[in-house]
């Protein structure tokens, strides 16, 4: 019970002493000061003889607990009971989509008790916490995983891509995905690769503030993405995300061309290298391009495999061509993604490396550090050298989906994938990840007014 | 008088400080002009785990307004627009809490918690308010009673509104994170005038630290006021210190006004409850209406819905204070609540172009007899009904007596409904900040270097300047002592003349209605800097003080050139002078003499030199003609 807690040493063994749990009612007397609270849970950070203390007034503050200290139990806590609302009832003439949980907490009800988040993980939960999302659709929702953000592989998006096809073959009119942000546009990419020409929209959705505040980006987020999955012209693997500081602008991206482009703030999220599929504004959806896959159209294909032997490496000033190499060997490699400088270099010194990879069969494609324009290699004579020595430019493709299409790719092809293959596809454009006119740099506005 | 009511004030004093950077990111403290962006946003409630929400947050969010941000990026950063996670906590801020905290002798916690406090008005970016005690306990004692002292909190302040209309809210961010201290006492004053006076104690102590912002929107009080028989009220944002009194004396009045209609209401009901309501429509009533009012919004696709509140007749324009009355409480929810411009209700009707004929056919449409009161809504259906919904919800707590509300002060001490009191279930904890261990060693540290207190100062003024008690508890209300001590040591100016300025003659031209608040300390510094260096006069001070405050941006140099009192050299004066006692030179004996030359010298220079200085250069030019004869 005391280790639930958080707490060690002697608080922790004051508190069994006196039998104390989470959230019961005791009373401190140090100082000279009497104390009432509820027993709160620590810090991993805190310091070990400080016990955290929920005053009646809400406030927590931190008590040192040694032998001088009075301390008494008052009472146990209260388990919170919380009923779920009922569910709310089908609506039959909305389409239907899948609400699919993969980690995270795109809603959730906050504990004042003990100040714990609790996720909302079933539809009626859900919809009780955004109600608007039953007057868009008729949704379900299904928990395929718990997984934070970095702890996702290759594995998981096969998982995914298994999961959102089984979605698909059960009518679902579209699917959202939530899914931490730091490597969602990874899985964007990905499911991209596995679920081409989809039936119905897949939006992967997340949100930049906990949803437990009244300020989450995550319900407007959710809402948006529920809605291109229930009524989008498109059937693509999108991302659904704020596009700026306010609340007055989604983007939806196309999966292979977004990237997380700020550590915290709501518009984290942008297309590179293409437009965004569509704006939401509280005018309405906007389509911000005519080419994409449409809702309904055929030539849908399921191949969910990956191979992960592959690596994105970025090349910096000075870096060794051993360390290329010894990468290659040791993790037996078959194909490496260059994050090169500018148009697509890495240092000359690279090139008898390069060449002995290309020699072994090894895929090298190269990508560019800039996120923006493309690699052309043919502008500078080193450029020329290294593509003489087998690196494959990859025009505008963005390193993290470069990385994850030659995961696919040579999952596609197998283990006895020869070497033009693997090249042929991977500069071949199968759901919009590579090549395609630059425009100018377009610039997105929603109602918000720059004064 | 107010023993016998039981009345019992606690106060809560908020004060900002006057760090370098707010409180959770590296931002500045001052006001900055320039460009502005902005950005719209919505919040929504967060919900409880078990299911309940916050009585103070389920108000806001019933509204769900639109929030439009206005941010000025030369003091607002990401960190205020929710964009990024807060930085540690401000440890020049701590400093200040924890001295203050000694001062007022509170135990300091062992570790600092910052909390999210749930406030969904818009005015934190975040939803919440992050918040944290920083002491416990403590004590100050004021006219020889001990004011117990519960908590001092340090937290961040919220945003400025900048307007609000129907369904809109402008918040300005450049307040937002500006460290905010909040001394909370024990309700135990039990008098008006006691309660300014803790303020005030309570205000001293803040400001010995020297760390606190001074003028307009630093400073708001709180008050929770309660009488026996009463509710806790508690009253937001009392700016100045003289209207605490008033303040408090008003809500004592309001709620015995609403104790004695309580009484009159369950003795008319006969013990029972407020039957049940029925929301009525009564546009047709109003169809030909001769009320302009009423029309306008009619025409524009109003209705008109009418609530009868049974028994409730002469009791709504009943008034027992003028703008205590019962209808006035039931405006200020139906304004509060669904944003109507107002009530109409029978008690003051016929009036605004309502006539009795329609008041009786008001009465027929919802069946009230003259017992009862009728109170009709115009407005957006859903408004409309809104609003009679929270006037029936009031009226059927005005049956119990008082209920527990937060109001806001009004500048003439009345106060105005704002939302219920708010729960305990709002507080968790800010989970991006670590706690912050308060160690004995750093408690040490603070206590051996804690600041003098404005007690201390004023003994200290007295002595070395020479100074009345009187010029210097002047200096200590005014807020000047600082500045006076700056423009003393800066200059050869005599003490008694700097502060007699800084607060008689400022005290005088803010009765006389300059806007002396536009002279900041460093301007009244070079005006001091400007006398000093012979500029003008002292005579003119009074004068130079009122025309910069009346021309803000102007120089010096502009009033004195504006006043008349152009720069008279010492050479063309002692000149002047000379060939005035010249041409007395007969009269030089004449022990009168000097008088009636200066008589004729101050005519021509009053204000422009300094009488003193051109009564000594007279009676050196005198002697020198009488030595010579």
């Amino acid at each position: 019970m005391v280790s639930e807690l958080g707490y060690g040493g002697f608080v922790a063994e004051v508190l069994s002493g006196l039998g104390v749990g989470l959230g019961d009612e005791v009373e401190v007397v140090r100082n000279g000061l009497r104390l009432r609270g509820f027993v709160m849970a620590r810090y991993e950070y805190g310091a070990p003889d400080v016990l955290v203390l929920k005053l009646p007034n809400g406030y927590n503050i931190g008590v040192r607990i040694d032998a001088s200290t009075q301390i008494r139990k008052l009472s146990s806590a209260v388990a919170p009971s919380f009923n779920p609302p009922p569910p709310a009832p089908p609506r039959e003439n909305l389409p239907r989509v899948m609400i699919a949980n993969t980690g995270g907490t795109i809603a959730s009800r906050i504990d004042y008790r003990t100040g714990g988040v609790k996720p909302a993980l079933t539809a009626s939960d859900l919809v009780s916490i955004v109600p608007e999302i039953a007057e868009k659709a008729n949704v379900s929702t299904e928990i395929l995983m718990q997984v934070v953000s970095e702890n996702m592989t290759p594995t998981h998006w096969t998982e995914i891509a298994r999961k959102v096809d089984e979605f698909f073959r059960r009518g679902f009119d579209g699917v959202v995905i939530t899914h931490g942000t730091d490597t969602m546009g990874y899985t964007a990419a990905a499911l991209s690769f596995a679920l081409q020409n989809p039936p119905a929209p897949v939006v992967l959705v997340g949100a930049q503030r906990s949803s437990d505040r009244p300020s989450s980006d995550a319900a407007l987020n959710l809402l948006t993405a529920v809605e291109v999955a229930a009524c989008a012209p498109f059937a693509e693997v999108v991302v659904a995300m704020h596009g700026w500081h306010g609340d007055d602008n989604v983007l939806i991206h196309r999966g292979t061309r977004v990237v997380k482009l700020h550590t915290s703030s709501r518009g984290a999220f942008q297309s590179i290298n293409s437009s965004p599929l569509a704006v939401k504004t509280p005018q309405g959806l906007k389509l911000l391009t005519t080419s994409f896959h449409k809702r309904g159209e055929n030539g849908y294909m399921f191949q969910p495999v990956f191979d992960e032997r592959v690596m994105l490496v970025k090349f910096f000033p000075g870096m060794k061509p051993e360390a290329l190499e010894l990468l290659v060997e040791r993790m037996g490699l078959r194909g490496v993604i260059l994050e090169g400088t500018g148009l697509g270099h890495v240092a000359s010194s690279f090139v008898p490396v390069l060449k002995s990879l290309r020699e072994k069969g090894v895929f090298v494609g190269m990508t560019s550090q800039c996120r923006f324009g493309r690699v052309n290699m043919n502008v500078y004579e080193n450029g020329r050298d290294l593509m003489r020595a087998g690196v494959i430019p990859l025009d505008n493709m963005l390193p993290e989906t470069a990385l994850v299409k030659l995961m696919w790719v040579l999952g596609k092809l197998g283990q006895k994938a020869a070497y033009e293959e693997v090249k042929n596809l991977m500069l071949t454009d199968i759901c919009g990840e590579i090549g395609g006119r630059t425009g100018p740099q377009p610039l997105f506005t929603g109602e918000a007014e720059i004064v | 008088m107010y023993d016998k009511l039981g009345l019992k004030v606690g106060l809560e004093v908020h004060r900002q400080l006057d760090t370098k950077r707010k409180l959770f990111c590296d931002c500045p403290t001052e006001p900055a002009e320039g460009q502005v962006i902005k950005i719209t946003r919505y919040l929504r409630e967060a919900q409880s785990e078990l299911g309940e929400v916050d009585p103070a947050a389920l108000f806001e969010s019933k509204k769900r307004k639109k929030i439009i941000y206005h941010i000025n990026p030369a003091n607002v950063c990401l960190v205020e627009m929710d964009e990024e996670p807060p930085h540690d906590l401000n440890p020049e801020a701590v400093e200040t809490a924890l001295q203050i905290a000694a001062l007022l002798k509170a135990t300091p916690v062992d570790e600092i918690h910052v909390m999210r406090k749930i406030v969904i008005d818009g005015s934190n970016t975040s939803g919440f308010q992050r918040t944290c005690i920083v002491a416990l306990g403590g004590e100050l004692v004021v006219d020889g009673k001990k004011i117990p002292i519960q908590t001092v909190t340090l937290e961040e302040d919220a945003a400025k509104i900048v307007s609000t209309s129907r369904g809109v809210v402008e918040y300005d961010l450049s307040r937002l994170g500006i460290p905010l201290i909040e001394v909370a006492t024990a309700p135990v004053i039990s008098s008006p005038q006691e309660a300014a006076r803790v303020a005030q104690a309570i205000g001293n102590v803040l400001r010995a630290t020297r760390k606190v912002k001074r003028g307009i929107g630093t400073v708001r009080q709180d008050l929770n006021v309660s009488i026996s028989g009463g509710a806790v009220t508690e009253i937001k944002g009392v700016q100045e210190l003289e209207l605490i009194p008033l303040v408090v004396e008003l809500e004592v009045k309001r709620q015995l006004h609403l104790l004695q209609v309580a009484e009159e209401l369950r003795k008319r009901l006969g013990g029972q409850a407020l039957p049940p309501p029925q929301y009525v429509e009564v546009t047709n009533v109003f169809q030909n209406t001769k009320s302009s009012m009423v029309r306008k919004k009619l025409e524009t696709g109003g209705k008109a819905y009418a609530v009868k509140l049974v028994r409730f007749a002469g009791l709504l324009s009943k008034e027992s204070v003028k703008g205590i009355r019962l209808g006035a409480e039931l405006a200020g929810h139906a304004k509060a609540w669904a944003e109507v411009e107002g009530i109409l209700h029978t008690d003051e009707l016929p009036a605004y172009g309502i006539t009795a004929e329609e008041v009786s056919m008001l009465r027929e449409a919802v069946g009230a007899d003259e017992q009862d009161a009728v109170v009709v809504v115009v407005d957006e259906e859903t408004k409309a009904l809104e609003a009679l919904r929270a006037v029936y919800e009031r009226a059927a707590q005005a049956v119990e007596g008082v209920p527990g509300e937060t109001r806001a002060a009004r500048p003439d001490g009345l106060t105005v409904y704002m939302r219920p009191r708010p729960g305990s279930a709002r507080m968790y904890p800010e989970t991006d900040i670590p706690p912050l261990p308060i160690t004995h060693e750093y408690m040490e540290k603070i206590l051996s270097n804690l600041p003098e207190t404005l007690d201390q100062t004023a003994e200290r003024l007295a002595k070395t300047y020479s100074l009345s008690s009187q010029l210097v508890q002047a200096l200590i209300d005014e807020e000047k002592e600082e500045l006076f001590e700056q423009i003393v040591r800066a200059t050869s100016l005599p003490a008694t003349v700097v502060a007699a300025a800084l607060t008689e003659t400022m005290r005088n031209l803010r009765r006389e209605g300059y806007p002396v608040q536009n002279l900041s300390d460093q301007l009244l510094a070079e005006i001091f800097h400007s006398l000093a260096s012979g500029l003008f006069s002292k005579e003119a001070l009074p004068d130079i003080l009122g025309w910069m405050s009346k021309n803000p941006g102007a120089s010096i140099e502009d009033a004195v050139k504006s006043l008349g009192l152009s720069h008279v050299s010492s050479k063309e004066l002692e000149k002047e002078v000379e060939e005035l006692v010249q041409r007395h030179a007969a009269e030089a004996g004449d022990p009168r003499l000097v008088n009636r030359l200066m008589g004729d010298l101050m005519k021509k220079y009053r204000g422009k030199v300094d009488g003193k200085l051109l009564h000594n250069i007279l009676v050196e030019k005198i002697e020198a003609v009488k030595q010579r004869s």
